[in-house]
């Protein structure tokens, strides 16, 4: 019996680079029959497999939805949450809701922003902490809150989440250093 | 083929299994008590349950969110047939003690107990919230015991028209922002002939300072899957699509839960409770773009392309998803459904006002003491939401402003108090409904501040398609960048109230209609405080 269409398609087009996680995208393409109206669903598994959105992975979805590359980008370009840039180890979001906002989110990323010297949506220069603010992420009650690394931090003020954030990064260099001693 | 599921069995068994035990301790786990730590507050007393070995006496339950966030983690202990206590703040001791002292050693543990009596909690009427903080929302027959899915029932006994007239009868506006009439659009999609019609659920809750619609499918999973498969009866459609946005992982994960379960129950899929209806139904993942709300723009990104709205006529009864008539319903709209169905559209009437009926969930955030979810009657009025639900602001300061709607709505100032909450009502006062963000606003904040704060969400937010809404909302912006600090002119003020007129009228979509809000209703409640901020004096004004 021949194989289904989906799967040899599948094989014909298997990333060269031999890079595994490619397998995890391609059984997501098969889950969703290949089908162009699921790009979007599609970037998304992207994006949490790879951490972030590459030519290399936005053309590889081109070819496997037969979409024209420019099409992948222009989607992918349009919604705020995907990015095209790898973020840094640990990830500091903080809510710039309305809640937020008026309990003073905006000094908690101006202040977190100058602590770490980055400037908020990027990332350090030694790759340890990206600073992004988020629409909302829906726990008002709880203003200003940060989620840091999945983690939902609530009334937070500068001073918390500084500390917040050295602590983790000295606990780490210790930790590094223990293992290079 | 699975048999058809016996709803009054399961509740009965349900209720069965549950007066076996002497208590039940609900321990919030929604996402704000998670924030506040309820993990460890829930493990806490599941442990404390184990060691003192009362696993037979004693069920803890996992629900969703009870309302009062600010006070969270939020426990609440029924005792059978006794009466139950809330307690607020519960950390890891304060959880060992509600088994150890509390529930065993029968202390009222005073100290950590919240206050039901509170106004926060007596003058709400919970419909579409009645199971959340109440029910494990991941098992069905927590629903099923509520009285869950016997809507359908009766529903899939009638004709769709017949279900549309009831859907008439109780009144129900559409609780996405616009107020129109629910029955009014189903009527529409259910004379579409089409070979295939589709239902969608918006959950794409966008709004800054919004989570109602999280609640609902974090909370109640089922109740909105009960919503959709009446809506797609009455209308004849054959699928349905969910559009959650990506920010609210729980619900999405509770929602796929939900359709497995429904689905082994035949509660969805093919040919439901064993009647010739079959609905399929889908998850649809937004990707943080706030136009998406639109519905023009909700269904090009659920057909996987750039999420941007589109001239209307054709309404999407007409011609939506892939051409085919489909109709979107918000999440609260849905879940409002089976309790109108089961209970009549003479109860739901009793609520609310007479244009309004019924009730509006708000997320009731910002300057307040209390502050978390609420559902009250339409046509309470501000006054009684801010000062007597929300506790009025803390440490004295005075209350300036609510903010309802987003940053498509407006401030409503405090000497609107009398004013009902009210679909019409609060667009007389120049803000809408919206989806039910409420903000208190205290007299520290600056008006202008906040039109600029709003103008910057908008602009950032605006798709780009049309070009008042992209070009304009940008100047918009700038001005009051210009204003905020201290650079404005009065000539500055006259343009930004120019390009508000020129932006609504001519925009595209409800995004840019509805983005110069803030500034319309800002500048018309507090006009002296933009004055305060210019530079230069009122042109023609003489010196001497």
């Amino acid at each position: 019996m021949a194989a289904p269409a989906t799967d040899r398609r599948a094989q014909q087009d298997a990333h060269p680079s031999g890079d595994e996680r490619f397998a995890l995208l391609d059984k997501a393409l098969k889950r969703a029959r290949f089908e162009q109206d699921q790009l979007v669903e599609l970037l998304h598994t992207a994006q949490e497999v790879f951490g972030h959105l590459s030519d290399d992975v936005l053309i590889y979805l081109a070819r496997q939805l037969r979409l024209p590359p420019s099409r992948v980008l222009g989607v992918a370009s349009f919604y705020h949450l995907f990015t095209f840039e790898p973020p840094g180890d640990h990830i500091c979001t903080v809510c710039m809701g309305t809640a937020c906002y008026v309990k003073g989110a905006e000094d908690v990323v101006r202040e977190t922003s100058e602590a770490f010297d980055v400037p908020a949506g990027e990332t350090t220069d030694d790759g340890r902490l990206t600073l992004w603010t988020a629409r909302c992420v829906g726990s008002c009650g709880l203003a200003p809150v940060v989620v840091f690394d999945g983690t939902v931090l609530a009334k937070q003020t500068p001073q918390d989440l500084i500390a917040h954030v050295r602590e983790l990064l000295a606990a780490e260099d210790a930790a590094a250093e223990e293992e290079a001693g | 083929m699975a048999k058809v599921i016996d709803l009054d069995d399961v509740a009965v068994n349900e209720a069965e299994a549950r007066s076996r035990y002497r208590w039940r301790i609900k321990v919030c786990s929604s996402t704000a008590c998670d924030a506040s730590g309820a993990g460890p507050a829930y493990r806490a007393v599941e442990q404390r349950v184990e060691e003192q070995g009362l696993e037979h006496d004693v069920q803890v339950v996992p629900t969703g969110c009870m309302g009062l966030c600010s006070a969270g983690p939020l426990v609440r202990t029924e005792p059978r047939g006794g009466q139950p206590t809330l307690f607020q703040e519960v950390n890891e001791r304060v959880g060992a003690d509600i088994v150890e002292r509390h529930v065993k050693g029968r202390e009222d543990l005073a100290e950590h107990q919240l206050d039901e009596g509170l106004p926060f909690f007596t003058r709400q009427e919970r419909v579409v919230l009645s199971n959340a903080g109440r029910i494990d929302p991941e098992r069905l027959e927590d629903y099923v015991a509520e009285g869950g899915y016997r809507a359908l029932v009766s529903a899939l006994r009638m004709r769709p028209r017949g279900l549309i007239e009831t859907i008439e009868a109780s009144g129900l506006r559409g609780r996405g922002g616009a107020g129109y009439p629910t029955a009014k659009k189903w009527g529409m999609l259910h004379d579409a002939v089409a070979d295939e019609k589709y239902v969608v659920a918006n959950g794409d809750e966008g709004d800054p300072g919004a989570f109602m619609d999280r609640a609902v499918m974090e909370d109640d999973p089922h109740r909105v899957l009960e919503g959709v498969t009446l809506a797609a009866y009455a209308t004849g459609a054959s699928k349905a699509f969910l559009y959650v946005r990506a920010e609210y992982p729980r619900a999405i994960k509770r929602l796929e839960q939900a359709i497995r379960t429904a689905k082994r129950q035949r509660l969805l899929g093919r040919n439901i409770l064993g009647s010739d209806f079959s609905l399929d139904v889908e998850i649809r993942t937004g990707a943080g773009a706030f136009v998406c709300g639109e519905e023009t723009a909700l269904l090009a990104s659920i057909e996987g392309q750039r999420g941007q709205p589109r001239m209307r006529p054709p309404y999407p009864t007409e011609r939506g998803l892939y051409g085919r008539p489909t109709m979107i319903n918000n999440v609260e709209t849905l879940a409002n459904l089976p309790d109108i169905v089961r209970r009549g559209p003479e109860w739901f009437r009793r609520m609310g006002t007479e244009v309004s009926p019924g009730t509006k969930v708000f997320a009731l955030a910002g300057s307040l003491r209390h502050t978390g979810l609420i559902e009250v009657p339409m046509g309470l009025t501000l006054g009684e939401i801010i000062e007597e639900i929300g506790g009025g602001c803390p440490d004295g300061r005075a209350f300036k402003a609510a903010q309802t709607g987003g940053p498509s709505g407006g401030c409503v100032p405090a000497s609107f108090r009398d004013l009902p909450v009210d679909f019409e009502s609060l667009r007389q006062a120049g803000s809408i409904m919206g989806s039910g963000g409420l903000i208190a606003m205290d007299e520290g904040v600056s008006m202008p501040e906040v039109a600029r704060f709003y103008m910057d969400f908008s602009q950032d937010e605006s798709c780009g398609k049309c070009t008042p809404c992209r070009v304009g909302t940008l100047e918009m912006h700038r001005l009051l960048e210009r204003i905020c600090a201290g650079e404005g002119s009065h000539r500055d003020l006259e343009l930004l109230e120019q390009l508000s007129r020129t932006v609504r009228e001519t925009s595209l979509c409800g995004l840019g209609q509805s983005a110069p809000n803030p500034v319309a209703s800002t500048l018309e409640h507090f006009r002296d405080e933009y004055l305060a901020l210019l530079r230069d004096e009122p042109v023609g004004v003489a010196h001497g």
